[in-house]
């Protein structure tokens, strides 16, 4: 069953196009992630989604509804803003009232929905004090409180965390994800953190350019990424990039730039890597390892230590191959000189290819 | 070269530490105080002069010596002005007009500020279709010089019948606010974050309880701007008054015109000073009275999340 539908949607600004022919199911219960750099179009989509723009073309569904033409309030969502958006006049029970009072809901009822959201968000203490009197932890919570008693099927979350720093960030990251397992609501979220978007998301839509460029699970989004812009957006430290072509015969093909040759056996494709096609092969720093004695043959090459980052749990290592640079991830249990020769070791399996021309997957 | 051996010769002994000493009567303080007290008294002077005159009988302003402080205070002058002046044919002084004008500033400000704070939340929150004409349209309006429209005006009123009247006037005025008024909210609703807006939508909030339960509870300092400007505006204002009222509804200015300027009799100074002032009383009122609370209201506005 999908929670919300959304058929060929187009969204004009007068000439310029923001979304094109744009089609996406969000299934029941699901915690979609549209995640992308700034002005892809996700938080546009977010607000065509909520009703709050109007849209060029398409239709939208929310529960099976055609609410294409339908005011923001009739969809069944609750929306949470990056900017909180609490009415700053208002105690924070009236901020959580004032919607289900324009809607006419009676007040005992009105009193258990507070007294619900409050609890589940633990922020019974806060009810009679003013926004402008709360961290911003707290302020997000309330808004989030405002979008729960309203009591609807579909969760709209733009940017939510952006405003808050690193540490209340990430505790408030567990919450949502609590929340949602808590409540299983459909949740639709923007964000431009791709830690959020990985650690939330039963699927992610990453987006560019007003076009959705894969949707998928997050784990698949990370290891097989479908063209080489998502490759190149998601995944910190990036991805390591080298330009060169495929040499060697159908059983056994064999990458090459310059000096470097690397056998391909054990990639994964449908397609035929025929020699000679030009390619762009993609390693994760993680996905390379570093040794002092050379490796199996035609995946190992020789390499130089030019710079040595820890970061804590692990260090990011730069070394030069071949006059090129590579990043690689290691346990932070050993420091590297610069100047020190070691050798890297690569796994086909867990590399990527992708065309030169289209950027696409081989 | 003063300034630096003012600062380095007694302090090279002590070693520096702390918060800089500052001097009183450093050139830069004497510089910075005196002009701000040599304007100040530039143009405190004529208000001097006005107050010394109206409390000087009239054989003391005779002597001519305008500076100087009244010998015997009387304050004949400010009853007369107020109560028995003549202007034309009425020989009850201002009250008259007095009376007359806040009956059109009321109105007038309440009807303008109403009107154009829902006008500017419009333009600014709901961009219905031609929003942008109608507002270039409503801004080129503030640049059409008022003479332009004064005789078209006064037909306009003959015709609905309210030329002359108390009414006509308090609608000339609405009118003539609404350019500037619109402007004014329409920037400052504009400065509202926009996802606050959102989420009254998406709260089920329509158009007028976005405006009375958001909008206007957040928009304080603005009102008080607008109301400063809309009554000291219309309370000092005399070319609309003079043309769309007749003699006894005259509003103040119109009347002060008429004490001062009159040909007859002797020119009773003291009289008019005191006149003048008490016309100018009301704007001074509200800038004393509302300047705090602008400062307040500023102030509240800063600090909101």
């Amino acid at each position: 069953m999908t929670s919300v539908s959304i058929k060929d949607l187009s969204l004009e600004f007068g000439a310029v196009s923001v979304l094109k022919d744009l089609n996406l199911d969000v299934g029941d219960g699901e915690f979609l992630v549209l995640l992308g750099p700034s002005g892809c179009g996700k938080s546009t989509l977010l607000n065509c989604i909520a009703g709050l723009l109007d849209i060029t073309d398409g239709q939208i569904f929310i529960k099976g509804k055609n609410v294409t033409w339908e005011e923001p309030k009739d969809r069944g969502i609750g929306m949470v803003f990056q900017s909180y958006a609490l009415y700053p006049q208002m105690s924070v029970r009236g901020n959580l009232t004032f919607g289900l009072k324009n809607a006419g809901v009676p007040r005992d009822e009105i009193a258990r929905r507070i007294e619900r959201a409050a609890n589940i968000l633990q922020i019974e203490p806060l009810l009679d004090r003013r926004p402008g009197q709360l961290s911003g932890g707290q302020r997000q919570r309330v808004a989030i409180g405002r979008a729960l008693v309203r009591d609807v099927d579909v969760f709209l979350f733009d940017e939510p965390l952006s405003n808050l720093d690193a540490k209340l960030r990430s505790e408030l990251r567990v919450e949502i994800k609590r929340l949602h397992q808590q409540l299983a609501n459909t949740m639709i979220y923007v964000t431009h953190d791709q830690i959020e978007a990985l650690t939330l998301a039963d699927r992610i839509a990453v987006m560019k350019g007003g076009l959705i460029q894969q949707l998928d699970e997050p784990l698949t989004i990370y290891n097989r990424p479908r063209n080489l812009f998502v490759a190149s957006f998601i995944g910190s430290p990036a991805m390591n990039f080298i330009k060169g072509e495929i040499t060697g015969t159908n059983g056994s093909p064999v990458f090459r730039a310059g000096d470097l040759t690397i056998s391909l056996a054990g990639y994964e494709t449908q397609q035929s890597l025929a020699p000679g096609h030009c390619v762009i092969l993609g390693f994760r720093p993680e996905h390379i390892t570093i040794s002092d004695v050379p490796g199996p043959a035609g995946r190992s090459c020789e390499a130089v230590v030019d710079l040595d980052e820890p970061m804590g749990a692990d260090s990011l290592v730069w070394l030069k191959v071949a006059g090129k640079a590579i990043s690689v991830r290691v346990d932070s249990g050993r420091r590297y000189q610069p100047g020190e020769k070691v050798f890297l070791i690569f796994n086909p399996a867990m590399a990527s290819l992708f065309d030169v021309a289209t950027e696409n997957r081989i | 070269m003063a300034d630096v051996a003012e600062i380095s010769g007694p302090q090279t002994a002590i070693e520096p530490r702390g918060a800089r000493p500052r001097h009183a009567f450093s050139r830069r303080n004497i510089f910075i105080y005196g002009t701000l007290i040599l304007v100040a008294v530039y143009y405190l002077i004529p208000l001097y002069v006005m107050v010394v005159t109206s409390l000087k009988g009239m054989p003391e302003v005779r002597l001519g010596n305008i500076f100087s402080p009244p010998m015997e205070i009387t304050f004949e002058p400010w009853v007369k002005a107020w109560s028995s002046a003549c202007t034309g044919l009425n020989c009850d002084g201002l009250s008259r007009g007095f009376w007359n004008s806040v009956r059109i500033t009321v109105p007038s400000v309440i009807l303008s500020i109403a009107i154009a704070s829902v006008n500017g939340y419009a333009l600014a929150n709901w961009r219905f279709k031609g929003a942008d004409i109608f507002f270039t349209v409503l801004i080129v309006g503030a640049f059409i010089p008022y003479q332009v429209m004064i005789y078209p005006i006064v037909i306009l009123l003959r015709e609905i019948g309210i030329y002359g009247s108390l009414s006509g006037l308090v609608l000339v005025h609405a009118i003539f606010g609404m350019p500037i008024m619109t402007l004014l909210f329409r920037n400052y609703f504009a400065a509202v974050p926009e996802e606050l807006f959102k989420a009254a939508r998406v709260d089920g909030a329509g158009f007028w309880a976005i405006y009375l339960k958001i909008m206007l509870p957040m928009s304080l300092p603005i009102f008080v701007v607008a109301i400063i400007l809309q009554t000291t505006g219309i309370w000092n204002d005399f070319l609309f008054g003079v043309v769309y009222t007749r003699p006894d509804t005259y509003p103040m200015t119109v009347q002060l015109n008429n004490i001062v300027n009159s040909v007859q009799g002797v020119k009773e100074y003291n009289v008019n000073m005191a006149a003048t002032i008490l016309t100018g009383l009301v704007p001074l009122i509200v800038y004393f009275v509302s300047g705090r609370l602008f400062v307040r209201g500023i102030a509240a506005g800063a600090v909101k999340g």
